[in-house]
């Protein structure tokens, strides 16, 4: 075969593959809509994450506007310490409320950012005071059974 | 009776020696390689025509599989996953099933028997009619000439041939349920990308690729240098090629998984 027609070919070839890689870049994963811009790092202590995993989304009214890196046990305060890496172009006030909740009924946690009132604004490193730890079902359940027992000891006094 | 064990023994200690003398020739054949790959880089016309052999010609039996892989993925996934009423979820199944595993590894099987075992037979037949012996006496060294550029030819069409077998997998998933079936359009794409990350999936996935490409053509290439040269020999280096290296790029994918994927999420 002609030297210039297997040019050709393996150009093609080659062009291809590269964009395969493109597509499985920006198609299938998260290139398109997760940009490797810059961010910063917030800490938050929370009493109980549940089930909260590393590489879970932070979203604000839904947003996805960054990610959780690193879940550490303070073994001082017995808590959970959470550091997220947030989008430097959402800033949030300092008195973010952050509470760890569940998308559906059975899916994967993530931590929402409620934004407070507060002029001032988080600063990379800084911890979030407000934080509202994730809901065990087996906690709400054994509260709510408790609730109902000692509803029917009132009605029987 | 002791004269037997002894005689038994004596076997084992022999096959043992003789692989592990096997083993470091192998390793000294693949440190040569890398050695003398400077002149094959330099003339790299050797390394495209190889290309051509190797990738292009391979891309028929990748593309053909990737699809079907995938139609078969998403049928299944769609089966068990109906069940619980999280069909959408079928995008996200498909797409790390395929980038992270079926990929690289079916991809990199494929390309075992298929190139593989050419580029050994090649080889061994250019052995077994004196072409390597002619090439060292006109003062041309065999391995620069024609080993290493079927070596890097080798390992630069493993990743384009396992990239290009995950995306039509994905898009023969996005055929079977999307098209076929009715699966909601917008819910199996955004789905699937939450779902896979480009640093820790496709590039883990890459990595992959990359290794196996280096281990199936060092293995396709030595086999075939060392293949007795006999018709027999030549046979029987091709069989070994493909049984090594499947074997080869399923231990390493246990392993390099083992790596990239344990604990995490």
């Amino acid at each position: 075969m002609q030297r210039t027609t297997m040019d050709l070919w393996v150009g093609l070839f080659v062009t291809a593959g590269i964009g395969a890689l493109l597509v499985l870049a920006l198609k299938v994963g998260n290139m398109g809509t997760y940009s490797a811009a810059q961010s910063y790092t917030l800490m938050g202590n929370f009493e109980n994450i549940g089930g909260l995993k590393p590489r879970a989304p932070v979203k604000s009214a839904g947003v996805v506007v960054g990610r959780v890196v690193d879940i550490q046990f303070n073994p001082e305060t017995f808590d959970a310490v959470v550091t997220m890496s947030i989008d430097s172009r959402y800033q949030f006030p300092k008195d973010t409320f952050a509470s760890i909740l569940t998308s559906g009924l059975l899916g994967e946690q993530y931590i929402g950012l409620a934004a407070g009132g507060d002029e001032v604004t988080l600063k990379s490193g800084d911890k979030v005071m407000k934080t509202n730890s994730a809901m065990v079902l087996e906690e709400m359940i054994g509260r709510f059974l408790f609730n109902k027992a000692s509803e029917g000891d009132g009605d029987k006094n | 009776m002791p004269r037997r064990i002894a005689l038994g023994i004596r076997g084992v200690g022999h096959r043992v020696i003789d692989s592990v003398w096997r083993l470091g020739r192998a390793s000294r054949f693949f440190m040569l390689t890398l050695l003398k790959s400077g002149i094959s880089l330099r003339r790299f016309h050797l390394i495209i025509r190889e290309i051509y052999f190797t990738g292009v010609l391979s891309l028929i039996i990748i593309v053909v599989s990737g699809l079907f892989v995938g139609m078969v993925l998403g049928l299944q996934g769609y089966e068990t996953l109906q069940k619980y009423g999280s069909e959408s979820a079928v995008g996200t199944l498909v797409a790390l099933s395929l980038v992270r595993e079926l990929g690289p590894v079916v991809a990199a099987l494929l390309f075992a028997s298929r190139a593989g075992s050419a580029i050994t037979a090649e080889i061994g037949l250019m052995k077994a009619t004196e072409q390597l012996a002619a090439m060292e006496m006109m003062a041309v060294d065999p391995i620069a000439r024609v080993v290493a550029p079927r070596f890097w030819a080798g390992v630069i069409s493993m990743p384009f041939l396992a990239a290009m077998f995950s995306a039509v997998g994905i898009f023969g998933g996005y055929l079977v349920t999307v098209v076929l079936i009715g699966v909601d359009e917008g819910s199996f794409w955004s789905q699937m990308q939450n779902a896979v990350d480009f640093r820790y999936d496709i590039v883990n996935g890459v990595i992959k690729t990359c290794v196996f490409g280096v281990a199936v053509t060092a293995i396709a290439v030595f086999e075939g240098y060392d293949a007795p040269p006999t018709a027999e020999g030549v046979s029987g280096a091709t069989t070994r090629t493909v049984v090594t290296s499947s074997l080869a790029i399923l231990g390493l994918d246990f392993v390099l998984t083992a790596f990239m994927f344990r604990g995490m999420s």
